[in-house]
């Protein structure tokens, strides 16, 4: 059949399995928009505020389903407001498919208007990316784009389309979805050396990564640390792999991890990594992390064995059959002493976490909230943030009861995500979506308030206000002899007001109890909310390792001495 | 312990994917000694030789991180006792009587040619190994090295297969 540019770009997307795309229209894909106009029926365009919330709102639709993300934008100025949101999703190995426009082939090069060399700019944060000036190139571009994305290790890929590509006319003949490319099947001698080490190890750690967060291998985690008495943890990303009412289950270890999952990391002789990359947030000192230690790796990525850590045994893989195959060949066996010693350090994480909970009185403290949010929320809930301390209290505090629910910068750590993410989650999954967001981030891109009210996206949207860019100043507060050098926002905005003035509903919550009644009616509206809540702002996340240090340097208390 | 070491690598030959190479070495922090690239045996690939000096660290990351690259086919070590290596140079030299036979005898030593020559300057061609280039260039010094330019190296295998045909595991990796 033939067709022009955009419309091959249209039905090529609808043709893999696209269903809806986040966008903003502009000089260079107003074709593109003329075809989805005329495909409405088969596609959901969700217009952004901003390029910028459109990608992360294509990041987050991904991020909470699997699926593909994808976003439109025009060239130029378009194209690279989409940049931090690309970068977001690099970082994080989501699959995302960016559609950009150009000026057309003949005013290529020229500094035209609008234009910019939008491959060259993304190439260090894509996966791949295509400049298609051949119409006869278009739509397998835009297929391999999708396959390049959601295979091995997933990623951005972007595809800028010149204008006159557009419009030119071609043949088009519709195809399946493009199937992953596979991995290489794990060889029996690798799953044979995998076992022994796990049959030998006295004190197991199952690692559970982003690698691992969507594979939906839940149950079979939880079995397998029961089969070898083994403890898990996991990394920022490898949130909510793994259910929390499982009593193996220590939660995120790292820089801002729970005590008990760090220290038993450390005290581990095994750790058996599924889709981890061994990031700097995750070990501190790579020199002093895990001596001693033996160490598995499962990865799809070749690249990232031995990159940030040497390991004993590293397996390319498809993650979950490696680790389905090592868990049915392994010896089931009962470790009675490491189990007692993983009792004792979460003993000793809640004594730490009481005797806070003591020094904070009366104020209103971020656990507290997060236990409303946790004794409030519906089934399914998926948990977004912001990036900050209200990001590193969301890891350490909220309680997940299935696989894809939580939704957060990790690697790149881009403040202004959320609230396009939450929109991007909650239109792929209509499941309830709760966004945690501090002052500081929400004022960069809420702007996408706009389109959760035009789309009437419910999400509940808790601004933890403390007037101040709290993460920043903890490091000052901590390393900078409280020299809170521009981290004082104080600024007049009210955001309830604000709320109002966009559409939404806005409430605000001074202490624990009015926190609790706008939550749980914030979560029967049918339409976005705001909540604007207090903490203190010298709140401090902890523990927390040290810039540049191990576990052994764990901070989990400041101050408070005059309290003992 | 740094060595140096010579990796081929076959690439699309496409627009844009020397970029996407050497755009992959800024980001990863390698610093590379010599980059050529060229046609092969096969006009649907281009040959990349680079020259790299570093530690097994660096060179088992440059691997990685090559293969990593959706328009890159293959990536292969260099085997030094394997394999052939080529380079050129083109070296202007001053030109005067004083020097000119001393000149021509280091040419002729060193199996160079002359390619130009003119009353005040001559312009000579030298193929071999790096090192013997290096030698040649160090003799030359003295007499005045007007101007001067090197390829970086090109490098095949010993033997009757290819670079393309061979198999390359990855699958495993073991280290401590």
């Amino acid at each position: 059949m033939k067709m022009t540019g955009a419309e091959i770009i249209i039905n090529t997307l609808i043709e893999q399995g696209t269903t809806d795309v986040f966008g903003y229209p502009g000089g260079q894909v107003i074709n593109i928009y003329d075809a989805l106009y005329k495909n409405k029926d088969r596609i959901n365009h969700i217009l952004t505020a901003h390029e910028q919330g459109a990608a992360h709102a294509a990041d987050g639709y991904s991020r909470a389903t699997g699926k593909v993300g994808v976003c439109i934008a025009t060239s130029g100025p378009g194209a690279t407001n989409l940049v931090t949101g690309i970068a977001t999703a690099m970082l994080d190995s989501i699959p995302m498919v960016a559609i950009t426009g150009n000026v057309p082939c003949s005013l290529i090069g020229k500094d035209s208007f609008q234009e910019i060399d939008i491959t060259g700019i993304t190439l260090p944060i894509t996966k791949h990316n295509y400049f298609v000036n051949r119409i006869e190139d278009l739509a397998d571009s835009i297929r391999e784009a999708f396959q390049i994305a959601k295979s091995g290790r997933p990623g951005p890929v972007l595809v800028d389309v010149p204008k006159d590509v557009q419009v030119a006319v071609y043949d088009f003949e519709p195809q399946g979805v493009v199937e992953k490319i596979p991995l290489p099947k794990t060889d029996e001698d690798s799953i044979d050396e995998a076992v022994a080490l796990i049959n030998e190890s006295k004190r197991p750690y199952i690692y559970i990564g982003g690698g691992a967060a969507g594979l939906g291998m839940g149950k079979e985690i939880i079995e397998f640390a029961k089969k070898i008495d083994a403890c898990i943890g996991c990394t920022f990303m490898g949130l909510s792999a793994v259910p929390d009412d499982c009593d193996k289950f220590l939660g995120m270890q790292g820089m801002h991890g729970h005590y008990a999952s760090s220290m038993a990391q450390k005290h581990a002789d095994l750790i058996i990594g599924v889709g981890v990359r061994f990031s700097d947030r995750a070990t501190g000192n790579t020199k002093k992390f895990a001596k001693g230690t033996k160490i598995i790796q499962l990865d799809p990525d070749f690249a990232e064995i031995n990159k940030n850590i040497n390991v004993d045994l590293g397996i390319v893989a498809d993650v979950k059959d490696a680790f389905l195959r090592i868990a049915e060949k392994a010896e089931k066996s009962q470790k009675p002493e490491w189990v007692a010693q993983v009792e004792e350090l979460k003993a000793k994480e809640e004594e730490i976490a009481k005797k806070a909970e003591l020094l904070a009185k009366d104020r209103m403290t971020p656990k507290q909230i997060f236990d409303v949010i946790n004794a409030n929320k519906l089934p399914r809930t998926i948990i977004t943030t912001d990036v900050g301390q209200h990001q590193m209290w969301a890891a350490q505090y909220s309680k997940f009861d299935t696989t894809r629910r939580f939704v957060s910068s990790g690697g790149l750590g881009t403040m202004g995500f959320g609230l396009g993410a939450a929109i991007g989650a909650r239109i792929a999954t209509g499941d309830p979506t709760v966004l945690i967001t501090g002052d500081g981030s929400f004022g960069m891109n809420l702007n996408e308030l706009a389109t959760a009210v035009s789309y009437n996206v419910p999400l509940v949207i808790i601004i933890a206000n403390n007037g101040v860019l709290g993460m920043v100043r903890q490091w000052q507060n901590l390393f900078f002899q409280k020299r809170f050098s521009n981290t004082i926002l104080e600024r007049k905005t009210d955001f309830v007001k604000l709320a109002e003035a966009f559409g939404a509903v806005g409430m605000r919550a001074t202490n624990i109890d009015e926190f609790e009644s706008a939550f749980k009616k914030a979560v029967t509206i049918n339409g976005p909310v705001v909540i604007d809540t207090y903490i203190d702002k010298d709140e401090f996340v902890l523990p927390m390792l040290p810039p540049g240090g191990s576990i052994d340097d764990i901070i989990v208390k400041v101050g408070g001495e005059e309290n003992e | 312990m740094n060595n140096k070491f010579v990796i081929a690598v076959y690439v699309d030959n496409k627009f844009g994917v020397l970029t996407r190479v050497t755009s992959m070495f800024t980001r990863r922090g390698f610093n590379i000694d010599a980059l050529t690239v060229g046609e092969t045996e096969s006009p649907e690939y281009s040959r990349i030789t680079i020259c790299l000096s570093g530690d097994g660290y660096a060179k088992e990351q440059l691997i990685n991180q090559l293969r990593k690259l959706i328009n890159v086919k293959k990536v292969e070590v260099i085997d030094d006792s394997m394999s052939v290596k080529r380079e050129l140079a083109l070296i202007k030299v001053k030109n005067n009587s004083q020097t000119r036979a001393d000149v021509l005898s280091a040419v002729e030593v060193y199996r160079a040619k002359v390619i130009d020559f003119t009353a005040s300057e001559m312009c000579i061609e030298i193929t071999g190994e790096p090192s013997k280039i290096n030698a040649f260039i160090e003799y030359m010094k003295p007499y005045e090295i007007i101007e001067m330019c090197r390829t970086g190296i090109v490098a095949l295998e010993r033997g009757s297969g290819t670079l393309l045909s061979k198999n390359t595991k990855t699958g495993v990796h073991k280290s401590r």
